[in-house]
């Protein structure tokens, strides 16, 4: 299984630290009820299929990215930069 | 106030020759990382222009005489051979990074063979041209690859793993040596 960093090219994913669903991105507000809170920390779905996660290039560049793949065939279909998505520093 | 003495990571290290390629110790005297806060990146370059140099794109590095600029990573670079130019730090976070790092040099015909085992990168030279630099490991070590040269690389990695960088490396270049005196 490979993945392609935005900035490094394709590399093995031995290479990258998985940190978990992508939902961490959508940090509920401080005085969010306490629904909000539960479904960030706690509640993911468990798809057969298409999942998005985050993952950390950490023996490369240290980029946050977010890597949409499939659980079944292990296919990795797209791979994003935290960065970029959020319009932050390069 | 007494003077100190500085020592390299690998101290009395004597180069190592195989196949006519030389592993050796290299020095850096200056070294500090270079980040640039968020939207500030003209004006990095601004600062930067007065030395002749620029901030790098991913994998790229950036020379004006001995003083280089190279990427390391997702928004930092290293200043090598010169200190911050004055007006820098208003834009960017720097860091002195110049104890913390230990820098390994490989040059000779079989450099790039004795790097392609512990490097899982293609270093041929369409795919990582001379002034290229990539992070990548060295086996488990994060590390800064840069091909100086034809045949000429530069590695570095955290000064607590210089031995075990060069024996990686040097255990590459026996196994090249072996080989070929076996054929």
């Amino acid at each position: 299984m490979r993945i392609n960093c935005p900035l490094c090219g394709t590399r093995d994913r031995r290479e990258f630290y998985y940190y978990g669903a992508e939902d961490y991105l959508d940090r509920p507000a401080p005085e969010a009820p306490a629904q909000a809170w539960d479904d960030y920390l706690h509640n993911r779905d468990n798809p057969a299929g298409v999942t998005r996660d985050l993952w950390y290039h950490d023996l490369g560049c240290s980029s946050w990215l977010v890597v949409t793949r499939n659980t079944v065939t292990h296919e990795i279909l797209a791979v994003e930069a935290v960065a970029d998505r959020k319009g932050g520093a390069a | 106030m007494p003077e100190l003495i500085a020592k390299s990571a690998l101290h009395g290290q004597a180069p190592k020759v195989a196949l006519g390629t030389t592993l050796s110790e290299g020095v850096v005297e200056k070294m500090v990382s270079v980040a640039p806060y968020p939207g500030r990146g003209a004006a990095v370059d601004a600062v930067l222009g007065a030395l002749g140099l620029r901030f790098p794109a991913a994998g790229e590095a950036v020379a004006a005489g001995d003083v280089r600029l190279i990427w390391v990573g997702r928004g930092m670079a290293f200043l090598l051979g010169a200190d911050a130019p004055a007006g820098l730090a208003e834009h960017a976070a720097l860091t002195d990074q110049a104890d913390g790092w230990a820098v390994l040099r490989i040059a000779g015909p079989v450099a790039v063979d004795a790097l392609m085992r512990p490097f899982p990168v293609d270093l041929r030279a369409a795919a990582f041209p001379v002034g290229k630099v990539a992070r990548v490991p060295l086996n488990h070590m994060q590390a800064v690859l840069c091909r100086t040269g034809e045949d000429a690389f530069e590695i570095m990695v955290f000064r607590s793993m210089a031995r075990t960088a060069w024996h990686e490396i040097a255990e590459a270049m026996d196994v090249l040596e072996a080989r070929a005196r076996a054929s």
